[in-house]
């Protein structure tokens, strides 16, 4: 095998160049999917590219230049961080570089001083503190059962870690449906025609921006399901396997569900974590401790 | 040149600033007199690091009858006009602890003091190094920014007596102090500089002399008054203990193992928890905020409650592994959590950074209580980034405020272009508190390593998650109100003085190196102390160095990027359902009435709003400290 | 062909219109005609739209709306005016307030008559649209960057 830090630096350079094809792939399926779930047919499995490359044949039209640099910076650093991943890091810097990118798109939104921006902003930041809690907890499971945080181990080890974590892993789809932006979770922004403050976060952004912070997204499907992965990592198959139900899965909970109000969001996704989530430490802190 | 004498100059060289400046008649020797005490201080604390980065663990001895007697007068005197000030304003709380206080010391004098005979009064090592970097760097820096602010101060407003002359003889005072704190190793002389420290914050708190300023000083004096009987006590009973005085020596206490250190520990911490404001002593912290910002600054942020977890972080060792250290540790974990859901809910901007250091401080004391050594190199490592971090955020929110008159959040709209430096500098301090790659997150990511491997470190990962995720909002809707830009903002950036502007910069540039170099902080300074004190260390793995110097690097050169677009991008107002947008952003109501636009961040007072959240953390952390006490009652019995 | 041919996003404006055209604009949008099977979009937001399908004969009050989402949409865009009240006014065309026709207050490129007009004479504008849509893309391209000046001050 190719040895550390090498596969570390080629894993990573793979993800930056594949995960957004793989990303926009999904983004098609998903489409396609939904359009399937409302009796339509669809649009091509291909429209996501095609919707970024008109994003980028459009003029940079802003209402402030900073936005260009919010936008990149949120595209540059959602990639690091995903490579970050798939190199095989520490998953909670991992979690916290994720999070420096968010910030970003927040601070383009606000920066535009716009009603809907800033509304989809604050919404935004509520769905960051709602879900974090969990993604930490679920790291630290990690932990808990593999005794490392490093990613590259997470995914070699031979354990089970769905058996030990099935509260966090329940936790952490659940919380998958507010990273998705599907409903009933979707409040600053979401995709296509889901309008109730036009478009939230990313109202004010177009063009070119708007298609850097679609590739963004692409890039942060592939960690999320990646995630996904490692909770059955002890058998490649059952986890894509995994993965493929539970992306079903959340395009069936986004079109049946409609939009919760924040309150509903912040409370759920901070009572699963409390419960599911430390429950499940819990008695695997407790299993550690009486059973050597 | 000795370290012992560096150690004594810095002890000294203040106070005797502190009488220049009592006398100085105009403002323009005062300032040079301020201005070169500082530049003194802060060289002679860097010297210190070079001559002393090394060397660990030694003792001085500097000894005297002279000065325990000196120390009795100041502190008798001090208490006799406390009893006056007390008495006159009617604060019966605190005269009863001045006299409670008064009276514990002169019966300990009276039947301990004569017989006890310490060799080694100062104490060395790299943690005295850093509280010395931090008091002598970050201190001397506020001094000099304070020339300018305080001008400006009496100019706004004028019914304020000008009291300047005893402002910087107080605060030189007070630096003359925590130099003592953190190089003494004599319990007695802590106690005496601890008081002191006390002292200084009760006048400066209370300076501009309103009847809101003097309730807030006597609250802040009677919480930490409380604290001083605890340390008081803890005095007593060490020297009940063994009245040869061998353990009131901080060094041989910490040393000497459960039995004998434990309450005394205890005791301490108390005091240590009251002078950091921890739950339930978290509102003389927040009233506190009244004082001019230099004063909110230096003492309320990054030096006078440092002094508090930096007691507690001396204990340590002892701590570790106990119940009671675990109740000492909860308390700070729970005033982390609560701080942190309250400062959601504030929009005074002084109010917010005060909940802010309070929970920053109650995530080191967290990690003190429970003591392991990763945890204590965490601790070190929080305590040093939040005090540049948090004095520059403090700073700035008192030069804006002089500038646009307002400390409220939602008045700083649209700063990054009525003041574009100053917002910067804020977005920079901001990020140090919770972006990565600066140092706050990284302290956070490495405690809650660190509390994997703690006892009971699940309850303190659980509450990292939570009020981690809080801290996140209240930053980032404060950085998205300054930076949004409103258009049509003139700038008002003209007209601050240059000393100011030179202490902002010198910060945000401390703020940016201090996260390039911690590598280099943690192996010079933080590892040989945690090796000595615990005997082995920890520290971050090289790979991640290099990822999150990479981050760093990426963020500094991002902005950049704004001067190379390949076309030039049209400026267009932002959506407003398509109203026009000519004269500003306006809506037209009923009758044809045109309202501005005015967007305010969540404050999200229902869920997070002061009242229930502190009523509850003071019941919880009260109860953590009772079961505290009971627990040394235990053992004494 | 560009991109922008196989995406163009849509938004679509009433403006004073009787809803006749909107509700056929919708139906257009309904699994029975699906017209996101050609990628096509309805965003409410200008800033993200290609299409701009604008209903109704404009008044003095929507007027300067109209002309405001226009121009928040980036180039290349196109307009497409739906029904004849779009076109020309219709039977409103004598009004006061009417000012008769989109086509008074922004450029339009494909005109739609009927009232109400069907979806399938909507797709058919729709599509018409898109080839001049590619037509401007091809002229942008050819022009060089400097296409729009950024107007006000800049931060």
């Amino acid at each position: 095998m190719i040895p550390e830090p090498y596969s570390s630096i080629i894993n990573a350079i793979i993800y930056l160049l594949l995960a957004p094809v793989v990303g926009g792939l999904i983004a098609g399926i998903d489409r396609k999917v939904t359009a399937r779930m409302q009796g339509r047919v669809g649009p091509p499995l291909l429209q996501p590219f095609y919707d970024v490359g008109k994003f980028f044949e459009k003029e940079n039209l802003v209402v402030t230049t900073t936005q260009n640099f919010y936008a990149l910076s949120y595209l540059v650093f959602m990639a690091v961080a995903g490579a970050l991943f798939f190199s095989g890091g520490d998953m909670l810097l991992v979690i916290f570089a994720f999070t420096l990118s968010h910030i970003f798109l927040v601070l383009g939104a606000y920066a535009s001083f716009s009603p809907y921006s800033h509304v989809g902003a604050e919404r935004e930041l509520i769905q960051i503190i709602a879900y974090e809690p969990m993604i930490i907890i679920t790291a630290v499971g990690m932990y808990m059962v593999t005794r490392t945080f490093y990613v590259g181990s997470i995914v070699q080890s031979t354990t089970p870690v769905i058996l030990y974590l099935p509260g966090v892993f329940i936790g952490y789809l659940i919380v998958l449906t507010i990273k998705l932006r599907k409903s009933p979770f979707d409040l600053s922004t979401s995709h296509h025609a889901h309008q109730e403050i036009v478009k939230g976060v990313t109202t004010d952004f177009a063009g070119p921006n708007l298609g850097r912070i679609e590739i963004a997204h692409w890039y942060e499907y592939v960690f999320l399901l990646g995630v996904v992965y490692l909770f059955f990592a002890w058998n490649p198959l059952i986890a894509v396997a995994a993965i493929i139900i539970a992306y079903f899965l959340e395009i069936l909970i986004d079109n049946t569900t409609s939009r919760a109000k924040w309150q509903l969001t912040l409370k759920s996704a901070w009572l699963v974590a409390g419960t599911l989530g430390v429950i499940n430490l819990g008695v695997l802190y407790y299993l550690r401790m009486v059973v050597p | 040149m000795q370290i012992v004498q560096l150690l004594l100059f810095l002890i000294l060289f203040p106070l005797i600033a502190a009488i220049f400046l009592l006398f100085a008649r105009k403002t323009f020797e005062s300032g040079w007199i301020v201005k070169i005490a500082s530049l003194g201080i802060g060289v002679v604390s860097l010297y210190l690091l070079a001559a002393g980065f090394d060397k660990g663990g030694i003792s001085y001895a500097v000894s005297g009858w002279a000065i325990d007697l000196v120390m009795i007068i100041i502190e008798l005197v001090i208490a006799v006009y406390l009893l006056y000030l007390g008495i006159r304003h009617r604060k019966y709380s605190a005269v009863i602890l001045v006299l409670v206080q008064a009276a514990l010391i002169l019966w300990f004098e009276a039947t301990y003091g004569h017989k006890i005979e310490l060799s080694y009064n100062l104490f060395f090592d790299q943690l005295s190094i850093i509280m010395a970097l931090i008091i002598g760097i970050i201190g001397s820096l506020i001094c000099v920014y304070s020339l300018g602010y305080m001008e400006t101060y009496h100019q706004r407003h004028p019914e304020i007596v000008d009291r300047r002359r005893m402002f910087f003889f107080m605060l030189f005072v007070f630096l003359s102090a925590m130099f003592g704190l953190v190089f003494s190793n004599n319990l007695v002389w802590i106690l005496f500089f601890w008081e002191i420290t006390t002292f200084c914050s009760f006048v400066l708190i209370g300076y501009s002399q309103t009847e809101e300023a003097t309730s807030n000083a006597f609250l802040a004096l009677s919480m930490n008054l409380l604290g001083g009987v605890a340390f008081a006590a803890a005095l007593i009973y060490i020297a009940t203990m063994d009245p040869s005085g061998r353990l009131l020596e901080l060094n041989t206490l910490i040393y000497s193992g459960y039995v004998f250190a434990i309450i005394p520990a205890v005791l301490i911490c108390f005091a240590g928890l009251t002078k950091a404001a921890q739950l339930p002593f978290s509102s003389w912290l927040t009233g506190a905020m009244v004082a001019p910002t230099p004063v909110s600054a230096l003492l309320h942020s990054s030096t006078m409650v440092k002094a508090g977890v930096y007691i507690i972080l001396r204990f340590a060792p002892v701590l570790m592994g106990t119940s009671e250290g675990l109740m000492i540790a909860l308390v700070g974990g729970i005033t982390f959590l609560l701080t942190s859901f309250m400062a959601i809910s504030q929009s005074n901007a002084k109010r917010v950074l005060a909940y802010s250091t309070i929970g920053n401080l109650g995530l080191i004391v967290a990690c003190a209580g429970v003591g392991t050594y990763n945890l204590m190199w965490v601790a070190i490592l929080l305590m040093i980034f939040h005090a540049v971090a948090k004095s520059l955020l403090f700073l700035c929110v008192g030069t804006v405020e002089n500038r646009i008159g307002s400390r409220d959040i939602e008045d700083m709209g649209g700063l990054i272009e009525r003041m574009p430096k100053l917002a910067v500098m804020m977005f920079i301090g901001m990020a140090g508190m919770f972006l990565a790659p600066f140092g706050m997150i990284i302290s956070k990511w490495a405690a809650i390593e660190a509390f994997t491997t703690a006892p009971f470190g699940l309850v303190f990962i659980v509450i990292l998650a939570f009020g981690g995720s809080a801290s996140l909002f209240f930053w980032c809707k404060w950085m998205g109100k300054i930076l949004s830009v409103m258009r049509h903002q003139e700038n008002v950036e003209t007209g601050i003085r240059p000393e100011k502007w030179v202490v902002l910069y010198i910060l945000t540039g401390l703020v940016v190196m201090v996260a390039l170099i911690f590598p280099l902080i943690s192996s010079t300074l933080i590892e040989p102390f945690v090796m000595q004190v615990y005997g082995e260390t920890t520290r971050l793995a090289q790979a991640n160095i290099t990822i999150m110097l990479l981050m760093l690097g990426l963020l500094i050169i991002m902005p950049f990027s704004m001067l190379f677009s390949r076309k030039a991008p049209r400026i267009a107002p932002p959506y407003m359902g398509g109203m026009s947008t000519e004269g500003g952003m306006k809506y037209t109501g009923s009758m044809g009435i045109s309202h501005d636009l005015v967007l305010s961040n969540y404050y999200l007072k229902n869920y997070f709003g002061e009242e229930r959240l502190s009523m509850a953390g003071t019941l919880v952390c009260w109860g953590l400290i009772l079961i505290a006490f009971i627990m040394i009652a235990g053992v004494i019995l | 062909m560009t991109y922008l041919a196989k995406s163009p996003w849509i938004i679509h404006y009433d403006a004073s219109s009787c809803n006749g055209c909107d509700i056929e604009v919708l139906a257009a949008l309904t699994p029975v005609y699906d017209v996101e099977r050609f990628g096509i979009v309805n965003t409410g937001n200008p800033k993200h739209a290609d299409v701009f399908l604008v209903t109704g004969s404009v008044n003095e009050k929507n007027r300067e709306i109209l002309k405001n989402t226009y121009d928040l949409m980036p180039d290349p865009k196109v307009v497409v005016a739906i029904g004849i009240c779009a076109t020309s006014g219709g039977i409103f065309r004598e009004c006061y307030n009417v000012m008769g026709g989109i086509d008074k207050v922004i450029p339009v490129d494909v005109f739609v008559p009927g009232c109400a007009a069907r979806p399938e004479a909507i797709i058919d504008g729709v599509v018409k649209a898109l080839g001049i849509l590619e037509a401007k893309r091809q002229a942008m391209n050819d022009r060089p960057a400097a296409a729009a000046k950024p107007a006000g001050d800049s931060v």
